[in-house]
């Protein structure tokens, strides 16, 4: 079996696994949230092997030159769809709650479908610039942090959606509705924070390790282009997350915010930089 | 209240607020936010572009606006700078005021726990014994050294207390990463203060002493020589896609060969601080070609070296030139060969392959040429950058690294135990926290719990489980 075809697969896993996050919002089955997590779990594995696959596939072509699947943009989008749904995995693996699979799911398929629907799937090899170990380092680091706001963005969403309706609901039982089946939103405002702590040191580290790589390729760890830029506003903003739940008046509905910010600017910083914008991490764009 | 009273209290209050507004979070999170929005612009407009290059696409007004403005080289702008060190002075002052508290921690411990912390914190326990205080306390003070820490005893009031603690250092992880942030601000400015970037064409065979600043004309000196050997470009199969390319480099100082190392991309060539990084190539000057030359009529071979452009003569009055060359066509190297008549008028010009050296004879002129070989002199292009400041941004990258990650996953936990006697038996109070992860903390102390209780009953814990 080939990679594209695995990667097929790994896509109607994660269509089946939301659409089952749906269902079990709507039905609050038990069986069916357990079912959803498990399609999740069987996708994340052929998603795995797909990019082992992969890898496997670009030493039959480039011979010697083959390399790790993370050396141009339909490679990273769906390695990032497998980090989504690691890092979704082991959160839910903390708190066991499934309703979050419907937020964060998403992601994960629109990733995948992205990639197979506009991206060219070629393996191809790698100029110069881009033999490093570096480069793994650099896009593993910044994938997995990038997952971790994915996440945070999710539960975000879940959070500012219920806020609302926790705050005026009064009574002991639990809420009822499709709202009652979310976290109660302390809960969520602590995954969200969980979330960014796992993201924050990440993206540190892929932003370090991007430096250190420039740094070796051509002698200049910071040069201002407009993708080490907004990866620096992305940690600016996440920066500001952190400090702000320090702060009273800020914590909760602007926290919240704050991380759907975050994250669509790490969107920008991933795609939009590369579409709209120009410089010096254009290899991305084949 | 005088006059004279009143004036140094406004003053000292206005101190104060300075002081406070300083050291405010708020402060911190709308510089942050700031700092995202603003950098936005130089990521939208160009930085450092000639000028006509903004006028034709912006006007010339809005092109004096943005000069105005500092847009055009915003990074290292008067106002993006000035946010940057207004950032500083807010983390500095704010670890002034907070770290005494975090240091009183280290230099303090609170050896006893008060009442309130014993009957109201979240992870307690409270038993009675008929065994003595302190041989109570022994056996609880081993099983707090396994699980905390050496505990510290202290008696007070006729009770006996014991205090342990773990993981004090990640409450300096937050200090250690906003002094790593300090730490890669100083290393960048000493990069630029005492640092350079810039570049250098060395044709393959010469050598240099000076490179030229990116952006500047003006030349600076190395203080050694750098001398190119060689230069080579390797493609991947089939393919224009260039895989490698790499330079013999020679250091030379006072005409003695110091240093030798072939570079590529990726891998530079350092010197007295200086590091060269391969970058680029080009093509210097005209390509030399060893060419084999059949008079179709005689057999006659000929064996001519010719430079690129130049006429040579061949026999019956008939001459000819290389007019071009490629070295990476898609049938390999190539050049663009005519024959002139002996009238002087130019003849069709056709290709000559290095690889198939019989093609040219199927054209049937009255020459078939073939090309053995050829040598095309280059360029290395190298950049150039000496930066005294990097390491000191690496050591404040790794020190964010592990400050954040200490800041983040550890916390400080601490216990504390109260023995008293209580009519004839002795009374036991536990109360333990942590300053961060509670909930996780909650689910350690129900474990040791049960360990608290089999040592309070002299029971190995193990049977309890
Ligand atoms: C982009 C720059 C900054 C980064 C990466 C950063 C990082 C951090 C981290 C990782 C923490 C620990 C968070 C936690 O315990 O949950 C923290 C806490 C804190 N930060 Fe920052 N920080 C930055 C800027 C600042 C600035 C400018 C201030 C100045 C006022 C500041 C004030 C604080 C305070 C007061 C705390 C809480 C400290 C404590 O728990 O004792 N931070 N920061």
């Amino acid at each position: 079996m080939d990679s594209g075809t695995l990667f097929n697969v790994t896509t109607i896993a994660y269509f089946a696994a939301m659409v089952l996050f749906f269902a079990y919002i709507a039905s609050k089955s038990n069986t069916v949230a357990f079912v959803a997590t498990l399609t999740a779990f069987v996708g994340f594995l052929i998603n795995t092997a797909a990019l082992g696959m992969r890898w496997y596939e670009s030493y039959q072509i480039l011979g010697q030159d083959g390399r790790a699947p993370l050396t141009n943009l339909y490679e990273s989008v769906v390695f990032f769809a497998w980090t989504i749904v690691l890092i979704y995995l082991l959160i839910d693996l903390k708190y066991k709650q499934r309703a979050v699979g419907a937020f964060v799911m998403p992601f994960a398929l629109f990733s995948m479908l992205g990639a197979q629907m506009w991206l060219n799937a070629g393996i191809d090899p790698l100029v110069p610039a881009l033999q490093s170990n570096w480069l793994t380092y650099h896009v593993i680091t910044c994938f997995l942090g990038y997952a971790a706001f994915a996440v945070a963005c999710g539960v975000s969403i879940m959070y500012l959606l219920k806020i609302g309706k926790e705050e005026k609901y009064q009574g002991d039982e639990p809420m009822a509705g499709i709202l009652g089946l979310f976290p109660s939103c302390r809960v969520l405002d602590d995954m969200n924070y969980r979330a960014i702590m796992i993201g924050f040191p990440l993206l540190t580290l892929g932003i370090v390790t991007g430096a250190a790589w420039a740094n070796y390729a051509w002698g200049t760890y910071w040069s201002w282009d407009p993708k080490e830029t907004w990866s620096l506003i992305v940690w600016f903003l996440y920066a500001a997350f952190i400090h702000a739940r320090f702060t009273r008046g800020w914590a909760g509905r602007r926290t919240a915010w704050l991380s759907i910010f975050g994250f669509a600017a790490t969107i920008f910083c991933y795609m939009g930089v590369n579409l709209v914008l120009s410089g010096l991490h254009s290899y991305g764009g084949g | 209240m005088t006059e004279t009273n009143t004036k140094p209290e406004t003053t000292e209050n206005h101190a104060d607020k300075i002081w406070e507004f300083f050291c405010s979070l708020k402060l911190t999170v709308i510089i942050l936010l700031l700092l995202s929005v603003l950098s936005i612009i130089g990521t939208v407009l160009q930085q450092n572009a000639p000028a006509a290059e903004y006028i034709k696409e912006y006007g010339q007004a809005n092109y004096e606006l943005f000069v105005n403005l500092q847009f055009i080289d915003m990074y290292h702008s008067w106002w993006f700078i000035g946010l940057l060190g207004l950032f500083s002075v807010n983390l500095i002052c704010c670890s002034i005021k907070n770290f005494p508290r975090v240091w009183k921690f280290v230099r303090e411990p609170v050896l006893i726990a008060s009442p309130g912390v014993l009957k109201n914190s979240a992870n307690r326990l409270e038993a009675t014994s008929k065994e003595d205080k302190q041989q109570l306390a022994d056996r609880l003070a081993v099983l707090l050294k396994k699980e905390f820490g050496t505990p510290q005893r202290s008696e007070k009031d006729g009770k006996l207390y014991l205090f342990a603690q773990k993981g004090i250092y990640s409450r300096f992880g937050a200090y250690a990463t906003h002094l790593s942030i300090l730490i890669i601000m100083a290393g960048a400015i000493i990069g630029n203060i005492w640092g350079y970037k810039a570049y250098v064409n060395i044709v393959e065979g010469t050598s240099t002493s000076q490179v030229w600043s990116r952006g500047g004309q003006v030349p600076i000196d190395l203080g050694f020589t750098v001398r190119c050997d060689d230069f080579d470009v390797s493609y991947y199969p089939n393919s224009r896609r260039p895989k490698d390319y790499n330079s013999d480099l020679v250091v030379l100082e006072n005409g003695q060969e110091i240093l030798r190392k072939r570079i590529e991309v990726n891998d530079p060539l350092t010197y007295k601080g200086i590091t060269f990084y391969q970058s680029s190539y080009g093509s210097a000057g005209n390509a030399f070609f060893q060419i084999k030359i059949t008079e179709n009529a005689t057999g006659k071979v000929m064996n001519i070296k010719a430079g690129q452009g130049q006429h040579i003569k061949l026999p019956g009055g008939y001459a000819f030139s290389v007019s071009d060359f490629t070295a990476t066509g898609r049938f390999g190297p190539a050049a663009r060969i005519h024959v002139n008549t002996p009238d002087g008028r130019h003849g069709t010009p056709f290709m000559v392959l290095k690889n198939f050296p019989d093609f040219d004879v199927k054209r049937g002129g009255k020459f078939s040429f073939s090309l053995i070989d050829y040598n095309e002199p280059q360029f290395t292009g190298l950049q150039v950058a000496k930066d005294p400041g990097v390491e000191i941004v690496w050591v404040g990258c790794l020190l964010m690294i592990f400050g954040s990650l200490t800041a983040f996953f550890f916390s400080h936990r601490r216990i504390w135990v109260c023995l008293e006697d209580a009519g004839g038996k002795t009374k036991i109070q536990v109360a333990a926290n942590a300053h961060r992860n509670q909930p996780g903390f909650s689910l350690t102390f129900d474990d040791l719990k049960l360990k608290l209780e089999a040592t309070i009953e002299n029971k190995s814990s193990k049977k309890e489980g």
